[in-house]
Formats: C-alpha cells, structure tokens, sequence
C-alpha cells in the first residue's frame, strides 16, 4: 500500500510538473460549460439540475481520459523509465494500482473543478443536491472505468498514438454498448447478446448514478470493471516489460 | 561464505535469436568485475536479468542468495542497479527523484534526508540538486542514475556503463567512487572502455555472441597477447576468427 502510494504520489507530481494538467483541466472545463450551456440548453430547460452536464461527462471523458492514458505505460518504456521503476523493490500491481491511482485522482481534481455549476444551479434554484452528488459519483466511476481501459491498452504498445485510439475505441463499444443501435441490431440477430451488451454498458450503469440512485449492483460493476482492467494491465505489463 | 551473485546457466533466447547462452560466474564480495563485449554481445541482456527485468529463457541468477526470479522483491532490495543509458523522469528535480527511490526503498523523514544528501554528495550533484533532470548535460544525468543505485547502500551493484557520457575528470571520480566501495560490495561494471578495466576491475569477464569468451584478471588477460594491450586480446577475442 505504501508503494502504491509512493507511485501514485510521484506520477500525480507529474502531471502537474508538466503542461499536461493545465490543458486538461481547462479543455475539460471549457468543453463542459459549452456542451451544458449551448447544448445542452441549461438555461432554456427552466429546471434546476445538473440533467444537461452530466449527460455530456461521459463523451467528454472519452475523448479526454485516453490522452491521460496513452501515456502511463508507452512514456515509461520510451524514456527506458520502465527498467528503474520495475527493478526497484515493488511488484508489479503496486506500480500498476499506483499510476492509475494517480490518473484517477486527476480526474477527481478536474471533476471538483467543476463546482461553478453546482454554485450556479444553487443560485437559479433549489436543486436536489443529493442527485448532483451521486452524479459525481457516478461521473468519477465512469473515469475510473475508462481510465482503466486506457491504462492496460498503453501497457500494450510504446506507441501513444495506438494506445490513444485503441483506448478511445474501446471505451466507446463500452459507452454505446446499451444505445438502441446497438440492442436493436443484436436483439434482432442475437437476442442474447443484446442483454450482455445492456449489462456491461458504462453509460445505462451510469444512468442510474445521475437519477440519483446509488444501486449495490452499479457499484459492483464498476468495482469489477476496473479490477478486471488493472488485472489485465499487471500481466501485460508482466509479459511485455522488456519488449 | 556463498557469493553475492551466483549466475547459471543464464540463457536468453528472442525468437531463434539467442542473445545469452549459457552464461555462469560467480562475483564475490570485494570483486569488482569488468564486464566487456562488443556491441549486442549481450552485456545489456544479461544485466537486466540479474537485476529481474527480463525473464530469462533458462537458468538462474541470484543476488544475495536471492532467486532473481522467485524471490524477486528480497533480490531487488539488495541491489543497486544502473539501467543502460541512466534513464531518469525528466520533469523531476534530482532531489525529488532521489527521494522518489529513497521512499520505494523504504527510507523516510530524517533518514531518507540524510541518504539523499550522502548520495548527492559522492556523485557531486549538490549544485545542480533543484535543477529538473530534463536540464542537465549527459555527464550529470548518468551521475544522478549512479546516485539512484547507490542511495540504500546496496551489497551488490550493476552498473550498465556507468561512465559513459562523462568527461575524463568525472571518469576519474567514478572509478575512485567505485574503488572506495570496492571493499564491501560486489560490483558488476559493463564497459566497452577498456582502459576502465585496468583502472577499476578485479577480474574482466569478455562476452562475444553470448557466451563467455574470457574470464581472468585484467593482468592475465593482457599477457594473452604479444603486444601485452588489452586492446589486442580484446580484438582476438571478439572478432570473427577468419579462415
């Protein structure tokens, strides 16, 4: 645990050394406020919530998040980093846990920079703040699981460019995954796989976090999600360290 | 007493390539072994599955006594290990990288200051102790990675070319370094400067293709040849015999 932290600390010092958290942050907030306000129609909609903000968080994130993730792993072994990091006294799922801890806290940080709109929605109105604070919730699970995506898929390659798209590919299969498109499309073929697809979408769990209901079921998901994800980037990391 | 690196039968194979083929030897305390080659001899290879970065395709190294495979961590703790090229996080102060390793290792608070300062302080970095690695000149980046390895006080060092880069004065501060050390350490060097072995090493292990071409002492290896330079032997040794 110690380690984990050690690493994260490090990797989170990093970003904030560097020109990437100041550009995230405030590309993240400008696309936020232009989706909520012109978009989606805040002021227009004469209701107080959040409805319209929240609705975007997850698009924004799929665009963003991978390019926090492209480069976790594929900097590591283009600066030869991965060789110090990996022959000093940790395991493997230590740095693994650490760095995405690390990407995870970030987006946390870039999420709570959004208060402005909860501030503006208290002015206008009286809103359901316990509604806006599990969409929160739910807006960090939903970084948590695609930083996770991210994550692994940047162990894979040394080439940000791929780990950016592949990531962004993935995330969006697991985005749409419960889109009528796509159940539509399946339940006509394969009726079975439209209730799978339903169940592992990010978006319909995410759903349920921004009507303001937090279900044992969601959270587990998401729990597993992510586990699975770390899992699978400890054994590539494990498998392709030396590549 | 057992030796601080005992290797066996260490073999590395990539696809039908074979970098490292079955390499053996044993370095003891007080040794400081000179570890010579050509270019893609596998000096690099069989470096960085001593220090447990690679797996190797068959047999055995231990550090300590410790499997670098199976006792990875304990192997790990007891070895201070300079990566080729000395690869460093390049947004990071030295200071802040040296106490990044300082707490993997698991030093903190008065101790983990005083190993910083010792470590800065024989490596000669303390005027360049806030400066962001990415801002210094080659000779000062491979002497903060010699910094990193040497920080906990190790029992057994690698050192994957530890003087390259550095200007004949600093040269001469890293072989003192490692003559001071000599005493308690088992020191591993890789070097293609075959002046160093004279000045530093004990013994002098030549590797051509993979596999151990010569292991003596650089004494008796320079009367392998007429001219007595280790040059020559190095030459006979290394070049494809020609029919």
């Amino acid at each position: 645990m110690r380690n984990t932290l050690i690493v994260a600390r490090r990797e989170l010092g990093g970003y904030f050394a560097t020109p990437v958290a100041v550009v995230f942050i405030v590309i993240f907030l400008a696309l936020q406020g232009v989706l909520t306000f012109n978009l989606g129609n805040f002021f227009e909609r004469n209701q107080a919530d959040l409805a319209p903000f929240f609705n975007f968080v997850p698009w924004v994130f799929l665009l963003l998040v991978p390019a926090i993730t492209m480069r976790l792993w594929a900097e590591e072994r283009r600066l030869g980093t991965i060789e110090l990091l990996l022959t000093l006294p940790i395991t493997q799922a230590q740095a693994v846990v650490g760095k995405f801890l690390a990407a995870w806290a970030f987006c946390a940080i870039a999420l709570a920079l959004t208060f402005p709109f909860v501030l503006t929605v208290n002015y206008l109105g009286t809103p359901d703040n316990g509604v806006i604070a599990t969409g929160y919730l739910g807006a960090l699970l939903v970084a948590g699981a695609f930083l996770s995506v991210g994550a692994a898929l940047s162990a894979a390659t040394k080439n940000q460019v791929i780990a950016f798209v592949l990531a962004v590919a993935v995330c969006f299969v697991f985005a749409v995954a419960s889109y009528p498109v796509v159940t539509d499309f399946l339940s006509r073929n394969t009726p079975v796989l439209a209730e799978v697809a339903r169940r592992i979408s990010v978006a319909e769990r995410y759903g349920t976090f921004t009507r303001g209901v937090i279900a044992l079921r969601d959270v587990v998901f998401f729990a597993s999600f992510i586990g699975f994800w770390l899992f699978l980037n400890t054994v590539i990391v494990e498998h392709r360290k030396a590549d | 007493m057992a030796a601080l690196i005992e290797i066996d039968g260490l073999t590395k194979r990539f696809g039908s390539f074979t970098a490292v083929d079955h390499v053996s030897f044993t370095v003891e305390r007080g040794e400081v072994l000179g570890f010579l080659g050509p270019n893609g001899a596998g000096k690099s290879t069989t470096m960085r599955m001593l220090a447990g970065f690679m797996t190797p395709s068959a047999g055995t190294a231990r550090i300590c006594g410790h499997d670098v495979q199976s006792d990875s961590l304990a192997a790990r703790k007891s070895l201070g290990f300079l990566p080729e090229g000395a690869p460093t996080y390049p947004e990071m102060t030295v200071l802040a990288f040296l106490q990044f390793v300082g707490r993997i290792r698991g030093f903190s608070g008065r101790e983990l200051a005083s190993r910083v300062d010792h470590a800065v302080a024989i490596t000669s970095l303390a005027g360049v102790r806030l400066q962001p690695v990415e801002t210094l000149s080659k000779g000062f980046k491979r002497r903060v990675g010699l910094a990193q390895a040497l920080l906990h006080d190790p029992e057994v060092l690698i050192l994957d070319e530890p003087t390259d880069g550095l200007d004949p004065n600093q040269k001469h501060e890293v072989r003192n370094l490692i003559a001071d050390m000599r005493a308690e350490k088992a020191i591993v060097i890789s070097t293609h400067i075959l002046e160093e072995v004279d000045a530093v090493c004990t013994r002098a292990i030549v590797i051509a293709n993979g596999r151990i071409v010569a292991d003596a002492t650089p004494k008796e290896l320079e009367q392998r040849a007429p001219s007595g330079k280790l040059d020559d032997v190095f030459r006979e040794l290394t070049l494809p015999k020609v029919a």
